[in-house]
């Protein structure tokens, strides 16, 4: 669709470009919304404080609510808009937002976003609005936004769920590792045809795999997982996010990697050095960790190579169930490769690996795949029928309706 | 069925505390139940009252102060002597410190430094300062502060009163006020305040000058009860403003504050002193017991954040 002559853009973003490490998450993304319509964005983060009052976080909001009784007229505010979004919401503005449910806080955040002071409301941009909210209460969102750009406004809705873009929106943008791959009027979009030019899992939650076909041992949440290790030593876990489940960014490279092993390591209480030096040079080779010196601190390293580091200390250790939770984000290519290898090879050998990811080139390595979707297992793959297409047709199914 | 909310009950815990305290003291002192009484009783609440409101303000933007013990002493020491004897300079002096503080909440947010390591370092600055100024005991309490603090209204003692004051106005300001909200967003989700066009640096320097001026009349309120000062007079306050602010159902992160709580907290660690002395318990155990009753309030606490915790995740 193309912008009418003589109305300005009310947003339009030209070659934006945004890497997050070797994540390359934009990359050329030409962008443009006018006035009066709805735009569908297939790809969430909660704005608010949670300590404060509905009331206060729309005070946060609009600088325009300040002097006597501005908490009345707050008050009002949010009250009417979460009124006419959501009819028989039953939440009082009074609440803190930490009290409320995850679907209030999400009903409260979209009517803030819509709630007008002394200036219109001309664009909002929904990312996941629908993510913790039921079926009637998304269709009453949407409605609303429909609403809302037959008033003039604009509208961004970034989803997963097909079904949404294709409803509500008036225009459809794919976008495939960080480009837009299509972008067209929605009525000339299926689901399917969503789902081909996207060609990746994207945003379509995630998938996990156990090899060698045994059963899995893991507790496994989903995305935004929280990992719980057992105490005896028969898993081994790879953190995904390094930073906040996996280095000990003070200590060197050694330490990092054979923390694990410290209770075989260990001889009347101290640890034998010798042994431990021996084992990590071992692994340093094996896994070609990039450093001359297995002393030097584990942030001289790059990320992949920190990852490699995270890879030996979960391998070095007799598990026989490694649990890795997305283990290759902001990995290289190169280094993917060389650890799909290892991974491979010791899953010859009879080790478990229950993997956790969002790749389909990850996903694809597996034996076995359960597909993932809000909070359920939609489908299991095995040996010949793990590919891309099937995958993806597990995550986007029944969707649309 | 529940009939009180967490957040009221967060609220009840420390009034309860302080309630059965007071009835504690009042049952092994009955004397102590008058004007005079509690007046005595509640005398040394109000500096530390205002210190607490002080030290919340800075961990309402989830920071720590480790400096207010040595900031008070130091104004003390000011008001001793520049106020009482070339009042203009003192006034000048104690401005200079609340600009100090704004700065101070500036340098820590841009420099992103840990703000106890700032404040402890600040500490010895205050703590070098006070020492220069009245290297022993002495100085005199300007006459309007003395006659303030000990003043009696009628009815209901100078102690109260000032608590309740102190109170409401630090109530309305953090709470009620459109101003305070942003402060308290700040300590929330800074991300989210700074997302929707607020300045982080503003606010942040507003709460620390706003501590800074609160610690400045905690200093002032003390001088006028002890007449005068030492450069040590208020070292305790660093832990005292900390704890009180816990005690008042305040959280270290999060912008969860509660001015009443905290001056609540502030009158409940006062009268657990007295209350241990009444009991004829030795100094030297003095401290360990009022620790005793600080676990004992928190573990409480505790308690009723599970119960909490267990309400939102319905």
């Amino acid at each position: 669709m193309t912008t009418q002559a003589g109305i300005a853009d009310v947003i339009a973003v030209d070659g934006a470009e945004k890497s997050f490490g070797a994540v390359r998450a934009l990359q050329g993304v030409t962008f443009r919304v006018s006035p009066g319509e709805c735009v569908g964005l297939v790809g969430h983060n909660l704005s608010l404080c949670p300590n404060l009052t509905i009331t206060e976080n729309t005070r946060i909001t609009h600088r325009a609510l300040r002097g006597f009784g501005w908490r009345r007229r707050g008050e009002a505010l949010i009250r009417a808009k979460l009124d006419e979004i959501f009819p028989a919401h039953g939440i009082d503005p009074g609440r803190t937002i930490a009290s409320l449910t995850i679907a209030q806080r999400q009903m409260v955040e979209i009517a803030t976003a819509f709630s007008e002071t002394d200036e219109p409301v001309k664009l909002v941009i929904l990312d996941e609005p629908t993510s913790s909210l039921d079926a009637s209460l998304a269709s009453q969102l949407l409605a609303f936004v429909r609403k809302f750009v037959a008033a003039g406004g604009a509208v961004v809705l970034i989803s997963h769920i097909l079904g949404e873009i294709l409803s509500t929106a008036d225009r459809g943008a794919a976008t495939k590792d960080g480009q837009v791959v299509a972008e067209r009027p929605a009525t000339e979009f299926s689901t399917d045809s969503l789902v081909a030019a996207m060609g990746s899992v994207g945003r379509a939650r995630g998938a996990s795999r156990s090899a060698r076909d045994r059963p899995s041992v893991a507790w496994f949440m989903g995305e935004g997982a929280d990992w719980v290790r057992p105490r005896d030593n028969k898993v081994a876990l790879v953190a995904g996010d390094r930073n906040v489940d996996g280095t000990m960014p003070l200590w060197s490279i050694l330490k990092n990697m054979t923390i694990t092993l410290l209770p075989d390591l260990t001889r009347l209480g101290l640890v034998r050095e010798k042994d431990e030096t021996g084992i990590a040079q071992g692994w340093r080779d094996r896994i070609e960790v990039r450093t001359q010196n297995m002393d030097n601190p584990i942030l001289s390293l790059s990320g992949g190579n920190q990852q490699k580091v995270l890879f030996a200390r979960a391998l070095a250790t007799r598990s026989p169930v490694v649990l890795m939770d997305d283990p290759m984000r902001g990995v290289d290519i190169g280094t993917k490769q060389e650890v799909y290898a290892m991974l491979r090879a010791e899953a010859d050998k009879g080790r478990t690996f229950v993997w956790y990811s969002t790749e389909m080139d990850e996903v694809c390595q597996c034996d076995r795949v359960y597909v993932f979707r809000e909070g359920w297992i939609v489908a299991e793959l095995k040996g010949a029928d793990v590919n891309e297409e099937n995958v993806l047709a597990a995550s986007f199914a029944e969707q649309a309706a | 069925m529940r009939l009180l909310s967490a957040d009221t009950l967060r609220l009840l815990v420390p009034a309860l505390s302080l309630a059965v305290l007071l009835a504690a003291v009042f049952w092994l002192q009955p004397r102590t139940m008058s004007y005079t009484g509690l007046n005595l009783l509640f005398n040394l609440a109000v500096p530390i009252a205002l210190a607490t409101i002080a030290q919340m303000l800075i961990m309402m933007v989830n920071d720590l102060d480790l400096s207010m013990g040595t900031f008070v002493s130091f104004v003390a020491c000011v008001t001793a002597t520049f106020l009482n004897t070339d009042p203009l300079i003192g006034v000048l002096i104690l401005a200079g410190c609340i600009a100090l503080y704004a700065a101070l909440g500036v340098v820590i947010y841009l420099r992103n430094l840990p703000s106890i390591v700032v404040t402890l370092g600040m500490s010895f600055v205050w703590g070098g300062l006070a020492v220069l100024m009245l290297p022993s005991p002495g100085g005199a309490s300007p006459e309007w502060i003395r006659w303030l603090m000990t003043s009696k209204p009628p009815l209901v003692p100078m102690a109260i009163v000032a608590s309740v004051v102190i109170a409401i106005v630090a109530h309305w300001l953090v709470m009620r006020s459109a101003f305070g909200v942003v402060l308290r967003g700040v300590g929330g989700n800074q991300r989210s305040v700074e997302r929707a066009g607020w300045s982080i640096v503003r606010a942040r320097a507003a709460a620390y000058a706003l501590a800074g001026f609160f610690a400045v009349l905690a200093g002032m309120a003390l001088v006028g009860l002890t007449t005068s000062a030492d450069a040590n007079i208020a070292l305790r306050y660093t832990l005292l403003s900390t704890a009180g602010v816990i005690l008042g159902g305040g959280e270290f992160v999060g912008g969860r504050v509660s001015p009443v709580g905290a001056v609540i907290g502030a009158l409940t660690l006062t009268l657990a002193a007295s209350f241990l002395s009444f009991l004829r318990i030795p100094p030297d155990w003095q401290i360990g017991a009022q620790g005793a009753i600080l676990i004992l309030v928190l573990a409480l606490r505790l308690v009723l954040n599970r119960r909490e915790a267990a309400e939102s995740a319905k």
